[in-house]
């Protein structure tokens, strides 16, 4: 009981009519039978059958439904007797079933003390050579012996375990591979393991299951019978000691012999358990729903990775492709740029060069202003010097509207003017200095 | 019956009619209860009865005509009252008259007159013999005439049991008031001394009756001073007699070793019976010191035998036996659906309980905290052998006075079958811990008051009733390093504490948890450090009322919880 109990505190928001509140009821009761003893009871009946008598109603409806603690002694636990089980001979007491004397074949290893000792109580009462004798049989006290025998061994625990461990009416034989492949699987093998789990030594052993198991529930199953902890032992099956002081040296060969035959056959057991686990392990249909279903979820997310890697892959290489080709695209298109402005450059120098020809050839349509006749050598170089100033005053622009200006012009007079109007022009835009354009001005 | 006393004339005693043996007490009207010893100064009387020419011995008297008169001695005959022949089993009746079919009913072969013929004498005329001698020696005692008794039977003792028993003993003049269960009546011995029995307190009690040859586990629960068994057990085959045994075995053996060419005595019906006789001394002796002389006198072929044996020897011996019995122990309280945290009190009652290894081994399987009444374990326990003569004398003086017709009424189902709550009901407390208020298997009405503490700083407070279980919390002790402190353990002791090494110790402690809500009531404004109090009353129809005020309050909360249709 905790030392310490203490009340919470009145939960926010907590409310009810009057400040209370009912929210279930009890559990339905058992109807029991109190003992009529004591001051207490008196207590109690005075209370109970106060100023009241009781109908035969009453009474009777009161000794029904009234849970027991005294079971009837005709139980579960009766079966036929086989006529050849009761001619048995005490003396071969090994040999003998226990659980058939004493009518417990259905339970075996399950049964309980308390069934143990019911069932011999029921036996003793049938076969008590005293009974037979009064039914006019003999005395023959062999069977009840082999009764005395078997609770002997059957209420003693490490002789019961000695005599479960052999008890091969117990056994549930493995199915065969066809068998479980018909569909019996869980049935089939759990009834073997139900069996096998008779022997561990941690219980409760786990259950099989059937097809909705969990993985871990399975994966435990397993591991619980690869690591089994069994308390089998063969000593049942021991040949007698001679159990005389003469024999010393017989009485340890047998004792040896005995020791080693014990070991073997543990060493047997134990190797057959795991044959046995191992074949429903291979035979059980989960173990490969779970490793299909493992697969699955590796290769989906091996898909998957994959999947992801080559659209990044494909993505990467697309990336460079498109840059590649933006690069080609730039280098193409500067390239195509630089060759126009080439050409346009060039053009424009050609240009300026025909202007610059036709600009000159006009002073020579001019005659170099001479007039008629052959211009002397001197004024000839003295205009070609100032068209030349001029030109290299003035810009491409320039000089093709020059050039335009003089096309067509053949007359002295017309492309002296025009001459002349450009050098006012230059000078007056502060290109040419006043006087540095005589002839042309 | 025509000649019913007036129920103040009336002389009522206890009675327990044992297979083995039988007792008598009686509660003055002091309230003292005594265990009246018979004309031979014993108080606990072998049911025997034994003829020699006609001539009627009883007790221990009887009891030694075993060696030379076993065929016209009739031992252990209460089982078989009201039996058929079919339905009995004659084994302790091996070595004595054996019993017979007779009419539906059992008799004795037995020659019981001076006529030298043996003829059948019924079950129940021997039944009341022996309870007339029972109520002669009573009757001597207290100087006035037995006209009533309280008898115990076992728990699986059957209403056709009980009508032959009633019949043989109204034979014997004894009208019998009541039958109580022996396990309940040795229960009552120890209660009615108990300081609380105005109010005692709720608790799980196994009652382990061990005789000579039957052993009877009873679980009860015992709430607010009713008592309701949960579980019962019963085994034939581990109890005294198997004890003598043992002891007959070990002497025979050592017999046959100083005898190498003798016949063994337990072949020789009159040897076995003086075997029988002297080991039951032996062991009786060995519950009350360490060793015990067998001692008999031309023991087979005139060859006496003397030889001691020590008390551990004799523990080693009987150990399978013992262990069985814990077994059979720990198998009631399992079908009780109880938990060994469960129990707290272990009363031991039948002869054999004196054995201090038996009532040691039982302990064992139960916590420190389960206190278990024998000799050897507790200085003021009942002598296990009067326990329930006890109980059915005190017993006996609590009805007395009642008119027949009432007893007759009270003790019928219309007024003992009882409702019994199936959950243990209580408070749910700050970390949802649980305060068991009413416990599970109370029977129904009942009221139960507690006083729980509110928040510290107080303040409004929550009241939760809820339904709860008990849990077993498991942990596994960290190993504590034994001292070996250099003083030597003899060999048995280092063996033991070598077995018990084996495993790591397992602390399992009782939880409580909340299961099931079935009410809310709140409680407003609790002073600093107050106290609330809580009322639960459940109603026969499992209808709760509750009633909840603060410590020294005004006012306060009630309500009803009706029962579910
Ligand atoms: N001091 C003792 N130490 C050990 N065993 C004892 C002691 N006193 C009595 N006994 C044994 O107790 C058994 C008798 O128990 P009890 O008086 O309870 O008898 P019972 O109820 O008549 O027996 P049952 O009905 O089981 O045959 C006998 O086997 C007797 O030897
Ligand atoms: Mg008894």
């Amino acid at each position: 009981m905790p030392h310490t109990f203490t009340l919470p505190s009145l939960p926010e928001g907590w409310s009810a009519d009057k400040n209370f509140k009912a929210i279930g009821s009890l559990s339905k009761p058992s109807q029991r039978i109190i003992e009529p003893v004591g001051p207490h009871f008196l207590a109690h009946a005075r209370r109970k059958r106060h100023k009241r008598t009781f109908s035969e109603d009453e009474r009777i409806q009161a000794q029904n439904n009234v849970k027991k603690t005294e079971d009837d002694d005709e139980g579960d636990i009766s079966e036929p007797e086989d006529p050849v089980m009761l001619q048995r001979d005490a003396k071969d007491w090994k040999g003998q079933d226990h659980y058939a004397v004493l009518g417990l074949s259905k339970y075996r290893w399950r049964a309980t003390e308390e069934q143990v000792r019911k069932a011999h109580r029921k036996k003793v009462l049938k076969h008590h050579p005293d009974k037979k004798a009064a039914a006019g049989g003999s005395e023959d006290d062999s069977f009840f012996k082999c009764i005395q025998k078997a609770t002997e061994i059957l209420l003693d625990p490490t002789k019961r375990r000695q005599w479960d461990s052999v008890d091969e009416a117990a056994d549930v034989e493995p199915p065969t591979k066809k068998e479980t492949q018909k569909g019996n699987f869980y049935r089939l093998w759990g009834r073997v393991f139900d069996a096998e789990g008779r022997f561990s030594r941690n219980q409760p052993v786990p259950k099989l299951g059937d097809e909705n198991s969990t993985k871990p529930e399975v994966e435990d199953f397993y591991n619980f019978w690869y690591t089994f902890d069994s308390w089998r032992t063969f000593e049942y099956q021991d040949e007698d000691v001679p159990d005389d002081n003469e024999n010393r040296d017989q009485k340890r060969h047998v004792e040896r012999k005995n020791a080693n035959a014990r070991k073997k056959k543990k060493t047997e057991d134990t190797a057959r358990l795991r044959h046995l686990v191992d074949d429903a392990l291979a035979l059980d249909e989960r173990i490969k729903k779970f490793k299909q279903a493992e697969h699955a979820q590796r290769n989906k997310k091996r898909l998957e990775r994959e999947a992801e890697e080559k659209r990044v892959a494909e993505e990467a290489v697309k990336a460079k492709e498109a840059a590649a080709r933006a690069a080609v695209e730039k280098a193409e298109a500067e390239k195509a740029g630089k060759a126009e402005t080439k050409k346009a450059k060039e053009a424009a120098k050609n240009a300026a060069k025909k202007n610059k020809r036709v600009v000159r050839g006009a002073v020579k349509e001019a005659n170099y202003f001479a007039g008629a006749g052959d211009a002397p050598a001197k004024q000839v170089e003295a205009v070609l010097n100032e068209v030349d100033l001029i030109i290299t005053k003035i810009d491409n622009e320039e000089l093709a509207g020059l050039k335009a200006k003089l096309d067509g012009k053949t007359k002295a007079e017309e492309i002296k003017g025009i001459f002349a109007e450009e050098v006012k022009r230059l000078v007056g835009a502060g290109t040419l200095k006043e006087g540095e354009a005589k002839v042309l001005a | 019956m025509s000649e019913e006393e007036a129920p103040d004339s009336r002389v009522c005693i206890g009675v327990s009619f044992g297979n083995s043996y039988s007792s008598i007490a009686y509660t003055a009207a002091d309230g003292k209860t005594e265990v009246i010893a018979n004309e031979d100064g014993d108080r606990q009387i072998p049911s025997i009865l034994s003829y020699v020419s006609g001539e009627e011995f009883n007790g221990n008297q009887a009891k030694a005509q075993l060696v030379r008169n076993p065929e016209n001695t009739v031992v252990c005959f209460r089982d078989f009252l009201g039996r058929e022949f079919k339905d009995i089993d004659p084994t302790p009746c091996h070595t004595s008259a054996h019993p017979i079919s007779q009419d539906s009913t059992i008799a004795f072969n037995i020659c019981d007159d001076d006529s030298g013929n043996a003829h059948p004498v019924s079950i129940s005329t021997i039944t009341t013999r022996h309870l007339a001698r029972l109520k002669a020696s009573a009757s001597d005692y207290l100087g006035r005439n037995v006209t009533h008794a309280v008898l115990t039977v076992p728990t699986n003792f059957t209403p056709a049991q009980q009508e032959a028993l009633k019949a043989c003993a109204a034979e014997a003049k004894i009208s019998i008031l009541h039958f109580i269960h022996e396990p309940i009546s040795s229960l009552l011995a120890y209660d009615a001394r108990s300081p609380d029995t105005a109010s005692p307190s709720d608790k799980n009690v196994v009652v382990v009756d061990i005789g000579a040859t039957r052993s009877d586990v009873t679980v009860v629960a015992s709430r607010g001073g009713i008592y309701t068994i949960l579980a019962t057990q019963h085994d034939y085959d581990t109890a005294g007699t198997q004890l003598d045994s043992v002891l007959i075995d070990h002497f025979a053996k050592a017999f046959l070793q100083k005898h190498k060419t003798s016949t063994d005595p337990r072949t020789t019906p009159r040897s076995l019976a003086k075997m029988k006789l002297e080991c039951e001394n032996v062991k009786k002796h060995l519950s009350l010191s360490t060793s015990a002389t067998f001692s008999v006198e031309s023991l087979v072929s005139g060859l006496d035998f003397t030889l001691t044996i020590n008390r551990s020897r004799y523990e080693l011996l009987a150990s399978k036996h013992f262990q069985a019995l814990g077994r059979l122990v720990l198998a009631g309280v399992t079908k009780a659906g109880l938990d060994p945290l469960d129990v707290s009190e272990i009363v031991m009652a039948g002869g054999s309980s004196h054995t201090p290894r038996i009532a040691s081994a039982i302990a064992a399987l139960f916590p420190e905290e389960t206190r278990v009444f024998s000799p050897a374990t507790d200085n003021n326990a009942v002598n296990p052998s009067e326990a329930a003569a006890r109980g059915a004398a005190i017993q006996a003086s609590l009805i007395a006075e009642f008119e027949e017709k009432d007893i007759e009424e009270s003790v019928h189902a219309v007024v003992t079958s009882t409702p019994h709550l199936e959950a243990t009901v209580g408070l749910v407390g700050a970390g949802d811990s649980f305060l068991p208020v009413v416990l599970k298997d109370t029977p129904v009405p009942v009221r139960k008051t507690v006083t729980v503490a509110a928040p510290k700083d107080g303040g409004d407070v929550l009241v939760r009733i809820a339904e709860g279980e008990r849990a077993i919390d498991v942990t596994v002790a960290e190993k504590v390093e034994k001292k070996t402190n250099g003083a030597k353990t003899d060999d048995e002791d280092s063996d033991e504490a070598s077995e018990s090494d084996d495993e790591p110790e397992e602390i399992r402690k009782v939880v409580w948890k909340a299961t099931k809500p079935v009410a809310e009531a709140g409680v407003a404004g609790v002073k600093k450090g107050g106290k609330v109090e809580v009322q639960i009353s459940v109603h026969a129809d499992l209808t709760v009322h509750v009633q909840i005020r603060e410590v020294g309050g005004k006012g306060g909360v009630r309500g009803t919880v009706e029962a579910s249709s």
